[in-house]
Order: structure tokens, then sequence, then C-alpha cells
């Protein structure tokens, strides 16, 4: 949770720069204050360089907030839009497989099919790993959000805004 | 009150923070800032450097000698980028500052306009935060939070950016009531029990302190830890000063250049209190064959510091002044009197390493100057050789008397340091350069003679980049590349051009007669001391390797040249 003020993403971001991490996935977006923001991201590095960026973080003036979300007690969740190629050859294959992943056609032409996906990290990798087997054109993901399980409120660890 | 411009908030706010004084230079998004000065220079004296640099460095050096809060205000673009080194300087040496710089109007931001810079950007990794003040309603909640900030907690510089719209808008002033005392953490009553119980169970305990007890204040604290359970102690470059020198069991800095006892007392032993101190490559040398790894028992304002380079055994958050007060009732006293002893036989064999040449060594040049100023008097200092000899041979009695660019090592620190020191203290500064770093600060001489400050410049010239120089001796095959400056300079002529007293000494007696004259002028002075282009800063280590291969004395020197 990151005051809503223009830098603060910047901030955030920056200390993963500084420290060498490949962030693989961010989202912020507003939320149930208008004065808070909330920044969701993955990122892989050693365990030691972790603790320090995490701290680091909490350090930031303009973040208020933070917990790291155990998969095992936490609900994430990312979208996915893929737009294929239409063609005679594939066109079953692909709607087949999009089928058995429940992804929802939400544009069609006669050049190409964009599907809809929503669904755990691992399951778009399976579904794009698929698709790899006919013409992917274009992949966007939107990184993950995340909520604890349970009463666990983000908001409530904030002692004054 | 009415209604006053941004400018005018600015100045009056900096007055209701109880800013007295500002280094800084004028230029054209500052206008309205130096406008509003204009009417309160009774209130606030402003002193102008020849350089943005050098501001920096002078409200860096104001701080550090006071622990109040530096200021120092430039103008956009160049101006603000000009601040950049000395901010990353107070930023790696926790100091705590507020820089305030103009830039173009909110309409022009982000056109490139002239002048325009994006210092918010640049300085972000540089700074404890920064904003760039948008709207004029907001400046003075946001000036008093960055002062808040600034010297609270792990202390650092703040940067605020202020567009030249906002200084001229107009809005109802009305002065904010005072913001509330930062809250100290609370202390963790286990973790402070845990501490005291890796201390009670040590046999050869060592605390190491570093600049933390400074911004604490713990000298008296850490002396009676020491003398509770008769532990030797140390402290890193910034720590210096924190106790007096002559403190029994005091073994001075160690590391990479430090003290032979400290450094190896603090290598063997079994519990290392550490205050205050973040344990730098340089003090440490490879952390990964760091001995006392595991064995730490650290205290420090900032939990980020905790096992970032070295596993602690012991981690307590706080102000180390307020965690000592509650961790010596805990502690049970103790004399470990093998380690005493062991410790004697460092310090014995130390002795035998000493310099006793009677000519203008280095060690010769520090000894006279602490024979001939007054104890309280504070010594500046440059980065290089000169640096690491002022820190193993000068002697101090009173906190913030030794003030020195650590973390980021900057040449060209000491001359604006200096003036803010000076006018920090109204007393007499001693400035120890070499004759590298000189050359990159000596136009600020022109800033010593405007204010006739009483700093005494004293430059060791070998006519190398010494430090550097050693490094290449040691370990380049004494290919000295770019290191020999031999430049055709008269050092003293060139100090008497700027209008500052200047003389040189060739021999010990010289100097001694030199400095003491030079310590009652009222104003600032110069005197040039030769010496050897290969005297060498001992011990010391190869960077990367490990305090067991520390070199000692000029004869592991040599024989690691091959001579």
């Amino acid at each position: 949770m990151v005051r809503n003020e223009f830098g603060a993403l910047n901030r955030v971001t920056s200390m993963f720069r500084r420290r060498q991490f490949n962030i693989t996935g961010l989202t912020v977006s507003e939320t149930e204050t208008e004065d808070l923001s909330r920044i969701t991201v993955q990122f892989e590095g050693e365990d030691r360089a972790k603790t320090q960026l995490v701290a680091q973080l909490a350090k930031l003036p303009d973040v208020i907030s933070w917990k790291e979300f155990d998969p095992e007690d936490s609900i994430s969740c990312e979208l996915l839009l893929i737009k294929m190629a239409n063609n005679d050859a594939t066109r079953s294959s692909v709607l087949d497989a999009a089928e058995a992943f429940h992804a929802k056609t939400v544009d069609y032409t006669r050049e190409s099919i964009v599907f809809r996906i929503a669904g755990q990290t691992h399951r778009i990798d399976n579904f794009i790993d698929l698709m790899r087997d006919f013409e992917i054109l274009e992949v966007c993901r939107t990184g993950v959000v995340s909520l604890e399980r349970g009463h666990g409120v983000m908001r409530r660890n904030v002692a004054s805004v | 009150m009415g209604k006053l411009t941004g400018a005018q908030i600015l100045v009056q706010t900096l007055i209701d923070q109880g800013v007295d004084t500002i280094f800084g230079y004028p230029g054209g998004t500052v206008l309205d800032i130096y406008d509003a000065l204009y009417d309160h220079t009774d209130q606030i004296r402003h002193i102008e450097t020849t350089h943005e640099q050098h501001a920096c460095h002078a409200a860096d050096g104001y701080s550090r000698s006071t622990g109040r809060t530096g200021v120092v205000l430039a103008t956009s673009g160049p101006g603000a980028t000009n601040l950049v080194t000395g901010i990353a300087t107070a930023y790696l040496d926790s100091v705590p500052l507020v820089a305030i710089t103009g830039n173009v109007g909110n309409g022009m931001i982000g056109t490139d306009a002239f002048q325009e810079l994006d210092i918010t950007g640049v300085t972000l990794p540089i700074t404890k935060h920064n904003y760039f003040v948008r709207d004029v309603s907001r400046l003075q909640e946001t000036v008093r939070k960055a002062f808040e900030l600034a010297n609270s907690g792990r202390k650092g510089p703040v940067l605020v950016d202020i567009p030249a719209d906002v200084q001229r808008q107009e809005v109802l002033y009305e002065k904010a009531a005072p913001l509330p005392d930062p809250e100290e953490p609370d202390l963790d009553a286990t973790d402070l029990e845990a501490a005291a119980a890796a201390i009670n169970e040590s046999r050869r305990p060592f605390i190491y302190f570093g600049g933390g007890v400074l911004a604490s204040g713990a000298g008296d604290e850490v002396i009676e830890l020491s003398r509770l359970i008769n532990a030797p102690i140390g402290c890193s470059l910034m720590g210096i000063s924190g106790i007096p020198t002559n403190t029994p069991r005091f073994l001075g800095m160690e590391g990479m250049h430090g003290h032979f006892a400290s450094t190896k007392a603090m290598n063997q032993c079994d519990c290392l209190i550490a205050l205050g101190a973040r344990f730098n490559d340089r003090s440490t040398g490879d952390r990964t064959r760091f001995a006392p790894s595991g064995k730490v028992v650290r205290v420090d304002i900032d939990s980020s510091e905790f096992s970032k380079t070295l596993d602690d055994r012991v981690e307590v958050l706080g102000d180390v002044k307020t965690v000592l007060r509650h961790l010596i009732p805990l502690v049970d006293s103790n004399t470990h009197e093998e380690w005493g002893r062991h410790v004697r036989e460092l310090r014995a064999e130390e002795k035998g390493y000493a310099d006793y040449r009677e000519t203008l060594t280095p060690k010769r040049i520090m000894d006279i100057i602490n024979e001939k100023r007054d104890p309280t008097t504070t010594v500046v200092t440059d980065v290089g050789q000169h640096q690491m000899w002022a820190a193993q041979y000068l002697t101090f009695d009173r906190p913030r008397s030794f003030i020195t660019s650590g973390g980021l090592g900057t040449m060209g620190f000491g001359l604006g340091a200096s003036i803010g020191a000076a006018l920090a203290t109204g007393e007499h500064v001693v400035l120890v350069t070499g004759d590298g770093s000189f050359a990159m600060n000596m136009a600020e001489l022109i800033t010593a003679v405007d204010n006739q400050l009483p700093i005494t410049v004293v430059m060791l010239d070998n006519h190398v980049l010494g430090m550097v120089r050693q490094m290449q001796s040691l370990f380049k095959r004494q290919r000295y590349s770019q290191t020999t400056l031999d430049r055709q300079v008269d050092y003293v002529v060139l100090a008497q051009a700027f209008g500052v007293g200047a003389t040189r000494a060739t021999t010990p007696e010289e100097f001694a007669g030199q400095l003491s004259a030079a310590l009652l002028v009222d104003g600032p002075t110069f005197i040039e001391c030769p010496i050897d282009k290969d005297e060498f800063v001992t011990p010391v280590l190869q960077i990367g390797a490990s305090m067991d291969e520390l070199i000692v004395n000029m004869d592991d020197v040599k024989a690691k040249m091959g001579r």
C-alpha cells in the first residue's frame, strides 16, 4: 500500500532496479480509499537480497503497509488477453483448447480470435504454452492481483494515512 | 498573518524551523526565494559559495559539526545537478540535510525549458525522500515534513523542488503547529534480554561503534558498557570522535587502514557488539571470511541494516543511546582478564610497528596538529591518504570534532565542509587535505576569505594521487597510470592570490611554528607540507581480501612489492 502520490510507483520500482531484481509481474490500482494505491509485485531473487529489498521498501515514506503473500494463504489472479490467428487449418483445435480452459472469446474476425482468461499464473502459463502450437499474434497479461484469505485487511496495518 | 507568496512562506517556515544559516547560489528559478531572503537577512544568514557542490558540502559540514539540519539552496538545472555529489555524500553518511531547488514553472515542466531538470528523478536513489511541490497550499507542510524526515530515525538528505510559479503564488499563511516529535521505536524486551545474554556468556567481547553513536550522542554509554565488561572498543571511520581518543580500552579505528590492535581484536572476539555501525566492506574486508560473522549483537535505528552484509546473532532496533541505557542494567560486570591481557599484547605489538622518523612525515604532521591545536578544535579532511593518516593519528576530545566523507569518499569535500563547520561552531577549524583533493575545491578559499572564516588548511603535498598510487604500488606492479600529478603549481603563491596567508613547511619545527601562528589568525590560512610520494598508509588490505591478509607495516609492504 502506498500513498496515492505521483512518483510513488517510481520509488518502489526503483528499489527493485537498484538491487537488480527483475520484476516479472506488476499491478497498480487505486483502492477502497482514494488516498491509497495498491501495488502487487512478482519478482525472483535470492532470499538475503529479498529480505534486504523488503526492508528498504518498508522504509520509503510513501509505503505505508506491506505484506509478503504466501500462495497458501492468499488468493491470486491475473488476466490474459491473447490474439490468435484465425485460419481453417487450426480454427477448431484453437477453439477446443480455449474451451477446455474456459477462455472466453471476446473478439472474432476472419483473421483473428481474441480470448480472455482469468486465473492463477501457472494456469495462464499453461494456456499460452498450449497456444504456441498455433499462431499467436499478440499476448497481453495484467500481472497478479492478490488478497489475503480470511478477514485480514492491508489497510488495517496502517496507523494513519 | 494574511497572504504570503510561496517564497515568503518558504523563508518563514525555515525561520520557524530554527534555521539561521543557509548555503547556496542564486539563479533564475530561485529569484523569488532570494527576493524573500532579502527581507530577512537579520534572521537568516546566507553563505554564497563559488559552486553549488561546495554549498552542499558546507551545509553538510554545518550539520555534522552540530547535529542540526543543514540547508542548501540552488537554482534549477545545473544548480541542482551540482548538488548531487553533495547530497550523495550526506546520504551515505546519514547526515540530516534539506536541499531546496527551484524549478521552471508548473506550466513548463516536461518541455525541456531552459534550465529545466527532473531533479527529483535524479536524486531519487540518494535522498531519504524528495518532494516536488505542485501546489503552494502544501508548501509549508512539505517543508516541515522535509525537516522532520531529515533529522529523525536514520538521518539523511531530503530534497524539496519548488517550481517558480509556486514561489510567486499567494496563499493565506497560517503558521502550523510544530510537528510532534517523531516516535522512537518501542524497544523489544526479548531482543534486549537476548543481547544481554549473548554479552554475558561471551569471553572475548568487543565493542564496535560507528556514526550512529555520534548521531545519538551515546559516547558516555559506550564507555560505561566497556568499563562494565572490560571490553576493548574499536570504531569505524564514521565513529571517530564519538568517544575521547584517550578513553581506556579504546583501540581506535579498525578496518582496512585501521589500527592493528583494533582490527585484530575485532576479528578475534567471540561477541561483536556493533552500535550504529553498518559494516562497510572497508571495515570487514571479504565478508565471507570475516570471523565475527554470526557473532554480532547489533544495535541500529534502521532495521534494514540488520543482517545486510553479515549474519547477526541478536538484533535490537532502536536509538543507540536509549538501547544502551536499557541494556547496561541487564549486563553482568566482568573483568575478562585473559582477553584483556591478550588485547594489551596486541597493543604492545602495534607499538612495535610505529613510525618514529623525525622528519616531516605524515605522522609527525598529525602529531604536531595534536600538540598545537586545542583538543576540542574540529578537524575536517578530504579523501585519500591524508584522510587515513588523520583518522589514525589525530586525537579527539569532543564528539563531532572529526568531519570526513566516509561512505562516498568524496574528494573535494573538505573545504566546503570546513566552511560549514567554522560557521556552525564559531571556532577555528583545521582542514587536513592533499594536493589531489585540494585542487578539486580550492576556489572555495574565496568563500573562506569573503567571510573571514578561521580555517587553517594543512595540505600534504606529494605530487601524486597517493592512495591510488599505493594501490598501484602493491597490486598493479608499480604501474603508475595517471596518478603522478607533478603539477607545476605553487600552491603557496596561489593561496596568497586568494588573499590567504600561506606558508610552506619543510621540517617539523617549521610546521609547528607556522601552525601555532596560523591557529591565532582570525581568518583562513594555508600551510603546504611537502611529503614523499612513497609514504604509505599502513596497515593496508587489498580490496576484497580477508582481514587475515592485512599488510601490517612497511616491511610487509616492501615484501609485497618485491623490494
